[in-house]
């Protein structure tokens, strides 16, 4: 008989129009790491939250035992007195502090209200040092990179004397390399003893730490898998309610003359003018072909793609772009969109979304001239257009009225997606296009990719997922620190090859 | 998932949008706010009733509209300004020094000729209000001066001007009666009047004031007609939505609201048509607040505008040029602020260095009784007006009451903490 750390029984959890969860139940074994799977919307996160106290008790109906006694959190000071930790999806770190600060934000070693910075760095480090960051205690946060940050959230977790931590996709946008970190880190705190559990979309990383899988769905309990069990083939087939034959639509590429051209493209550091950022790139793409770029976190594709679309990163920026052989200006954001570029972000709550505003009038707005005359919207028009998309891309909500900044972190995606498809573009970037998007929902958005593809649309995809690349693309660049290091057509490609050009490129660059 | 194929019902091409998605859920929530806001005005208007008795009286509904006008006129560009993520601190001396420098063209300065029209002037000022609309706006929008630091600049240079275009301390006047109409005139009689009970005849031979019921018919038609269009128009957007397959809210809410909001201002248009009809201050207000309701709730600009509030960042890279629709925001605001010092100016026939001092904080608190957030994003033209109107009656009531003019501010104070609060409140619990 194992004994459980945490039993949570019944949960029901309603939103205005929505039922989020409806007697989910979760059981987690002292010391373990257990996992937990579902669709985009199926209601992880939800979950996550009422356990932490985000949704207080009487918010929700059902029972949370912890080490045996029935817990009614009010607020995430109660769980976290108990020991429950939890890291969300989106980081709540303050940029402009330290890494001290954030550490020990609302929880500093102070004497009548005055901080001892000196008690605090000391921690600090040894913090740091348990999760393998060597970073200085006073460096800001907006100075490090996410994966860091990722590191940085967990210290901030044991500085609180945690026993169950909570993560939420804490892999989503970290690089292959930081992913393994953090994964080695809960197997090191399992070994101490700490209980965790992990929402994850890369199954590929739960079949590697989980003890035990609870797969959701549309808000309730499919099953619990055992370790035995586990393989990403049978949690898909839980997750999504049937089996999932290939990972990848079929394609037929069809690819035309060169279409899309950038030359020479440079681009310096906005605050650091003399910090060159992305150094002469040439880049090509041909009609119908799906052109990958590979690359770190950090080699600069973002900016790259940013630099392009409408200036939208960086400046003195120099080079060509030529679309059909001929130079276009693309030197603002509606310039690029009239030239029939567009750029879905990797960062949709910054750059993608108007969180209090409607799916609808999300969907809409790159593109508004498509439903209106002479600057007069026509609702209904906008209305069909909205529905039209959201069914399309499967956005899950019980209307398009649903505010996006209550959907789901794959949902979400899914609207940033809809509204560049619904611009109509020629050349379309997508960077990271299916991060935090569930397995079944990958696949739509690739399907997308190859449909658009056949219409014979030119399609750039930024991922530092190197199988997704390998996947869907038909040529891949490979980018590091600002520069093309390597081209190859997918059918060459491999993991190991890619690995090698940045390598090969780092070395070039020393 | 639920994916029930459902005829497209408009090119009968079938799409799989999942059933039983396609209801409004939030267009009747949304407005739930709107509606929980006119009650509240209503209560506000019933309870100064009661305790004075004069609330109501067409000669005081004149008077409230008059007084009043100026402050939700400005109001509507300020919603933008909000809306848009800004503020605009300087509205109540650009009234001031509009105000003025209008009394200075037509009382002082011999400009003569064309330019001694009242309509010739106001357009005049109308546009000196844009450009400093658009002064303020440019280093707003371009050079990324916080707006709240601007138009605090902005505050202080334009009273200065006021009080030195009028020369220190003294005020300018008294101003032409055409030009006077604008707050005191009414809609002139072109139909006639109707008596409906004579009026009683004392022994001089004079009417008693105020006995007897003589409706102004060019007040009542209008009044009558609006109503009538406002109702149409309903039943066809109705009717539209529900030819193209949406279902619109449930045809009996939509009837009694229809019904209850016709009637409400059936009974305001009769309190006008029998004092001496509308004023043409109300005109104007009304054909104002038309026309933005309109730019807000359908056009792509007012779109744009709410996106920008929303998240400017996202905005940009949808392409909206935010530079430039912030200038106008501000051009916007500085016309109707223009309009506004006019408005203040016609009601005291003479240009004050004071006028319109502090009215800038009864225009951003209408703004935010309305429910527009301060983050920028949210807020409604009809609510923004209701929120004046409450800001108004309360004035005029409190003044007919006898509270002195101290308390009066207490009371509005806590009249906007009051609202605000209860918004945040319903938003963390919805
Ligand atoms: N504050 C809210 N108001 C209304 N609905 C909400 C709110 N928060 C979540 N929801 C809804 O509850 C459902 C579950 O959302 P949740 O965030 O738990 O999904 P998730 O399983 O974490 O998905 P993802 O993998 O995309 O992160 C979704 O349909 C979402 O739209
Ligand atoms: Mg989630």
């Amino acid at each position: 008989m194992p004994s459980y750390i945490l039993e949570m029984r019944d949960i029901t959890k309603t939103f205005p129009g929505v039922k989020a969860l409806s007697n989910v139940n979760l059981k987690v074994e002292e010391g373990e790491i257990h996992a937990i799977c579902g669709e985009n919307g199926a209601g992880k996160s939800t979950l996550m939250k009422v356990l932490s106290g985000v949704y207080p008790s009487g918010d929700y109906e059902g029972q949370i035992i912890y080490r045996g006694q029935e817990c009614h959190f009010r607020g995430i000071h109660d769980s976290e007195e108990k020991g429950i930790v939890i890291i969300h999806q989106e980081l709540a770190l303050v940029p402009m502090l330290s890494i001290a600060e954030n550490i020990f934000l609302g929880n500093e070693h102070a004497k009548f209200g005055v901080i001892d910075w000196g008690a605090n760095e000391k921690r600090t480090r040894a913090l740091l040092k348990k999760v393998g960051l060597s970073e200085d205690p006073n460096t800001l946060i907006t100075n490090i990179g996410t994966g860091k940050q990722q590191l940085v959230e967990i210290a901030k977790a044991l500085s609180k004397e945690v026993e169950l931590l909570i993560l939420d996709e804490p892999t989503a946008s970290l690089s292959e390399k930081d992913s393994q970190a953090l994964l080695d880190l809960l197997l090191e705190f399992k070994r101490e003893g700490i209980t965790s559990i992990i929402i994850s979309h890369k199954l590929n990383e739960i079949n590697r730490v989980a003890d035990h899988v609870t797969v959701i769905r549309d808000g309730r309990t499919i099953e619990t898998l055992d370790r035995s069990e586990i393989s990403e083939d049978r949690i898909i087939t839980s997750m999504v309610g049937r089996s999932l034959e290939d990972r990848y639509p079929p394609r037929d590429p069809k690819i035309g003359e060169v279409f899309f051209e950038v030359k020479n493209w440079s681009v310096y550091h906005p605050l650091h003018a003399d910090r060159q950022v992305i150094k002469n790139i040439n880049l090509n793409v041909r009609k119908g072909e799906v052109v990958g770029i590979a690359g770190l976190m950090g080699a600069g594709r973002t900016e790259f793609a940013m630099s392009l679309f409408g200036r939208s990163y960086g400046r003195k920026i120099t080079g060509e772009v030529e679309l059909h052989g001929k130079p276009v200006d693309v030197s603002t954001v509606g310039k690029a969109v009239k030239q029939g570029l567009a750029y879905v972000t990797e960062d949709r709550k910054v750059f993608g979304l108007n969180l209090i505003e409607d799916i609808k009038n999300n969907i809409t707005i790159a593109n508004l001239k498509g439903v209106s005359t002479n600057g007069v919207i026509n609702d209904l028009r906008e209305l069909d257009v909205a529905n039209e998309y959201r069914s399309k891309t499967n956005i899950r909500s019980p209307s398009v009225y649903q505010k996006t900044g209550n959907l789901s972190g794959g949902n979400q995606q899914k609207v940033v997606l809809s509204k560049w498809l619904f611009a109509n573009p020629e050349v379309l970037i997508l960077d990271e296009p299916t991060r935090g998007i569930d397995v079944g929902a990958k696949y739509e958005i690739y399907t997308i990719i190859a449909r658009l593809a056949a219409e014979g649309r030119a399609i750039i995809v930024i991922s530092s997922e190197m199988p997704e690349l390998l996947g869907i693309s038909d040529r891949i660049y490979v980018m590091n620190e600002g520069a093309i290091v390597g081209e190859m057509p997918a059918s060459e490609a491999s993991q190991e090859k890619i690995m090698r050009a940045i390598v090969r490129g780092e070395g070039k660059a020393a | 998932m639920s994916t029930d194929i459902a005829p497209n019902p408009q090119t009968g091409v079938a799409t799989d949008i999942p059933a039983g998605t396609r209801v409004p859920v939030s267009s009747f929530v949304s407005n739930l706010r709107e509606y929980g806001l006119i009650l509240a005005l209503i209560a506000i208007m019933v309870f100064f009733q009661l305790t004075t008795g004069t609330l109501f009286k067409p000669v005081n509904l004149s008077n409230l509209v008059q007084q009043n006008s100026f402050i939700i006129v400005m109001a509507l560009g300020m919603l933008l300004v909000i809306v848009s993520g800004h503020i605009d601190l300087s509205v109540g001396s650009v009234a001031g020094f509009i105000g003025a420098l209008a009394a200075m063209m037509m009382v002082i300065w011999p400009l003569g000729g064309f330019f001694a029209n009242p309509l010739v002037v106001a357009i005049l000022c109308l546009v000196v209000g844009g450009a400093i609309g658009a002064a303020q706006g440019y280093w707003i929008a371009y050079h990324r001066i916080p707006s709240f630091i601007v138009t605090l600049a902005g505050m202080l240079v334009f009273r200065g001007l006021c009080q030195g275009l009028l020369g220190g301390g003294s005020s300018v006047g008294p101003l032409p009666d055409s030009f006077k109409a604008l707050s005191s005139g009414f809609l002139p009689e072109v139909l006639g009047t109707w008596v409906l009970i004579p009026p009683t005849v004392n022994a001089a031979g004079k009417t008693v004031f105020g006995s007897g019921i003589t409706l102004n018919l060019t007040t009542l038609l209008l009044g009558i007609v609006a109503v009538l269009a406002y109702a149409i128009s309903g039943l066809r957007a109705r009717r539209t939505r529900e030819k193209h397959g949406y279902e619109a809210e449930p045809f009996a809410l939509f009837v009694v609201k229809t019904i209850v909001i016709s009637a409400l201002a059936l009974f305001f248009v009769y309190q006008f048509a029998v004092y001496r009809g509308f004023p043409i201050v109300l005109v104007v207000m009304g054909i104002l607040v038309a026309i933005f309701v309109f730019i807000t709730r359908h056009t792509t600009i007012g779109r744009r505008v709410y996106a920008m509030g929303g998240n400017i960042k996202a905005a940009q890279l949808s392409g909206i040029k935010t530079e430039r629709l912030t200038l106008l925001v501000f051009i916007n605001m500085g016309v109707l602020s223009a309009l506004g010092g006019l408005i203040i100016a016609a009601r005291l026939g003479q240009a004050v260095p004071a006028a319109g001092l502090g009215s800038e904080l009864d225009v951003i608190a209408a703004v935010f009784i309305g429910g527009a957030s301060a983050m920028g994003g949210v807020g409604q033209v009809i609510s923004t007006v209701v929120g004046g109107f409450i800001m108004g009656v309360m004035n005029n009531g409190m003044s007919i009451m006898g509270v002195n003019v101290d308390w009066q501010q207490v009371v509005k104070g806590l009249v906007l903490l009051g609202a605000v609060v209860f918004d945040v409140y319903n938003k963390n619990k919805g």
